[in-house]
């Protein structure tokens, strides 16, 4: 089996896993216990918040961990529209963003909020001078991924920090699931406030997630109870998943400093292939993008007919973000990028992961172009 | 030394072979199953078999069932979920002052966005009156919310009884059933319930991980928006693994669901029958009878909590004050309050102890022996 769906979601860690069944086996306590085995389970628990601080270099107390990344986007989002509103009640996003921010910012104009959606170029990217032009007095919040899942489009985000940071009264929250451990991030630095991280896009588990919080920041919660993580996120701690994300964070943070070079070389190599057939369309910048996504379109073959052919040759890709897969026919991305119809309909999505091998590059190389052939054959 | 876990109504160990489940769909089953290639519909499958599962174990259809980040979320969607939508309906809420937090603060925050909530009282047997309840329904009443068993004491509430009065009233009616899972029968229909809360790490299954049942036809908002996963309910990837576990441990509670009450019940009763052999004076917080069988909290008078467990800690036995979510502060548990005023001494000289699958009967015996020493100790 080849796996290239890796921006869905990853096969987890072997270490990770091992991590996982370890806490599970020998602390399961509930953390907020005052027992032995509760307070083990909360020095694991702090531990692995320790470590996950390190490896972002953030204080202890700015991670929050979430059951994932729709719930860290839609904490952040929501968490500073209600806390904030007081100060204004206008947003400011992108039309890339992922559902969970698109659709919590929906929920929010529906609340009475405003919310500018910044168009992007035919590369996906904004414009640094549109977001600054729709900056108003009632601004509270910009959120702007780092890195987009469908097209691998690496947002400016340290110019919006210098600009959202000129704003004392204005937050800044980005959505980091597809950035860490891909490129190098820096999420301490002025002006972001923010950032959203997903543990089962990094080979942790489903179900674990964390977002940073910058100290001082004050949230609405969105779940009320028993008052666990700084009574930002309530709800006993699931202690296993989130010590397995503190690992899968740390050795893909290892992967992005050792061996960032061969997604670059697998990427390369199949871009020279794609460019080679006839007909397809590049989607993925050639600047400015992560090293782990390419999305391309061969127009005129639908994308769920090439998807399903490659599978018969034990190949996995997708067509646009898993959680938007069942809205119908185009991606909302690639219009967003004017791309023409035919090119939005057609999308198609590789998404690359440290584990994966240049043989396996070649072999779907081949595979694409024949199955490209069989079908364009078929459609005659 | 090894602990004697007698704390299973704050966290449970997860059964081997739940892990063994898990670990095989971790490595075998990580698709999204959003993906709509067949590795991401096998994961697909995998989900809905639990779903079909957890549907069969209560009585409902399989779109009733919603999979969380655990009981707080599944308790929060349900209280807050319904009030906003229902709005236009009435503004006013019952629930009971022994619930736990996840649902009082969930009221509280519904308070403060202008919902009426009336929190009744329980007797010294920790049981709510019926009438009491049906003297509090008016025609603005949207929502009722009352613990199939109480988390501190074990006692069961007339959630039937209940059902049956609002069956034919505007309200809906939701059940908190995290302690009654697993050693009860819970059927939807028979408790006329619209609404019912289950948590996976209750019953030996992974934490991070519940259900929020919901009848057809409740009107309900969700709390986060996104991807469209469990009917736009509950956005972000499903936690396939914590899924998957979770219904493996509903399969074995269902299974040993007889046994299991039988020998809890042996154990409460052993537990109860060596404190009289001993002499120790105590006094059974809640209803003798009508509790379920693996909880039961004494009050040891002329003792104090912090002296109990700090000496309970030094003998290896991990007992608890109240709920773990709120034994992290010295508050007096609000259950214990309800049931006999803020002055009475049990307030601050009552133990929960929660058998299950970390105990046997040799242990049970151990930890009285232990138990009562100290008392006598402590009472000298």
């Amino acid at each position: 089996m080849i796996y290239f769906d890796n921006s869905a979601t990853t096969k987890p860690d072997p270490n990770v896993l091992d991590s996982f069944i370890k806490v599970t086996q020998d602390f399961y306590g509930n953390p907020s216990s005052m027992h032995d085995l509760g307070k083990n389970a909360e020095t694991l628990l702090r531990k692995a918040r320790e470590q996950i601080a390190n490896l972002l270099s953030v204080s202890n107390d700015e991670i929050i961990f979430t059951s994932g990344g729709t719930e860290g986007n839609n904490l952040a989002i929501k968490g500073i529209a209600l806390q904030h509103q007081a100060r204004g009640k206008h947003i400011i996003t992108t039309q890339v963003e992922h559902p969970s921010v698109l659709l919590a910012c929906e929920a929010l104009e529906e609340l009475g909020f405003q919310v500018t959606y910044l168009p992007v170029d035919n590369y996906g990217r904004i414009s640094i001078e549109e977001l600054e032009n729709s900056i108003t007095n009632e601004t509270i919040l910009v959120s702007v991924m780092y890195v987009n899942n469908e097209i691998g489009t690496i947002q400016p985000i340290e110019e919006i920090a210098a600009i959202t940071n000129k704003y004392p009264k204005l937050f800044f929250h980005v959505d980091a699931v597809q950035a860490y451990g891909k490129i190098p991030i820096n999420l301490n630095i002025d002006g972001i406030d923010f950032s959203t991280l997903s543990g089962h896009k990094i080979h942790g588990l489903k179900g674990t997630g964390l977002l940073y919080i910058k100290n001082g920041t004050i949230l609405f919660p969105l779940l009320h109870g028993g008052g666990q993580e700084m009574k930002v996120r309530s709800g006993t701690e699931n202690v296993a998943g989130i010590v397995a994300l503190a690992k899968a964070m740390r050795i893909q943070l290892d992967h992005l400093n050792e061996d960032q070079k061969s997604l670059v070389e697998m990427k390369s190599e199949l871009l020279r292939a794609i460019e080679k057939i006839d007909g397809t369309v590049v989607n993925t910048p050639t600047e400015n993008a992560a090293p782990h996504i390419i999305n391309f379109s061969i127009p005129r073959l639908k994308p769920e007919v090439v998807i399903h052919a490659l599978e018969e040759h034990g190949i996995y890709i997708s067509t646009k973000s898993a959680c938007a897969s069942k809205s119908p026919d185009k991606s909302s991305v690639l219009v967003a990028c004017q791309k023409n119809d035919e090119v939005s309909r057609s999308g198609l999505r590789i998404s690359l992961a440290y584990s994966n091998t240049l043989e396996e590059i070649k072999y779907f190389n081949q595979k694409l172009a024949l199955v490209v052939n069989q079908l364009r054959k078929g459609i005659r | 030394m090894k602990q004697i876990y007698l704390d299973h109504a704050a966290t449970t160990p997860m059964d081997p072979a739940v892990i063994d489940e898990m670990t095989d769909s971790l490595k075998n089953l990580y698709g999204n199953p959003s993906s709509i290639h067949s590795f991401g519909r096998k994961a697909r499958q995998a989900l809905d078999k639990v779903r079909r599962t957890t549907a069969k174990v209560i009585g409902a259809d399989e779109k009733e069932v919603t999979f969380t980040s655990g009981g707080t979320e599944a308790n929060n969607l349900a209280l807050i979920g319904t009030a906003f939508r229902n709005k236009s309906k009435g503004n006013h809420i019952i629930t009971t002052k022994i619930e736990h937090h996840a649902v009082l603060h969930a009221a509280e925050y519904l308070e403060k966005n202008g919902f009426r909530v009336t929190y009744l009282d329980v007797d010294k047997d920790g049981m709510l009156d019926v009438e009491k309840l049906k003297a509090s329904l008016t025609q603005e009443t949207i929502l009722v919310s009352v613990m199939m068993v109480n988390n501190e004491t074990g006692v069961f509430q007339p959630i039937s009884e209940i059902g049956q009065l609002i069956k034919d009233h505007q309200a809906y009616f939701h059940t908190d059933a995290v302690q009654a899972l697993g050693l009860t029968n819970i059927h939807v229909d028979n408790l006329s319930v619209d609404l019912l809360t289950v948590s996976s790490h209750k019953i030996n299954g992974p934490k991070g991980l519940g259900v929020l049942y919901v009848k057809k036809g409740t009107k309900l908002d969700s709390r986060q928006h996104g991807g469209e996963q469990e009917r736009k309910r509950r956005p972000g990837t499903e936690n396939v693994a914590g899924i998957i576990g979770f219904g493996k441990a509903l399969e074995i509670a269902e299974e040993k669901k007889q046994v299991r009450k039988e020998t809890y019940l042996s154990f409460k009763e052993l537990f109860l029958k060596i404190l009289d052999k001993n002499e120790i004076s105590y006094y059974i917080n809640g209803s003798k009878n009508n509790t379920i069988e693996h909880i039961i909290n004494l009050s040891f008078p002329g003792t104090n909590v912090e002296s109990l467990l700090t000496n309970f800690d030094l003998e290896g036995i991990a007992a608890s004050s109240g709920s773990a979510c709120s034994a992290g502060s010295v508050e007096p548990s609000h259950v214990l309050v309800s049931m006999y005023g803020s002055e009475n001494s049990r307030i601050i000289n009552s133990i929960r102890f929660s058998f299950g699958l970390a105990n046997d009967l040799s242990q049970v015996e151990l930890a009285a022996n232990k138990i009562a020493k100290i008392v006598k100790r402590l009472t000298k």
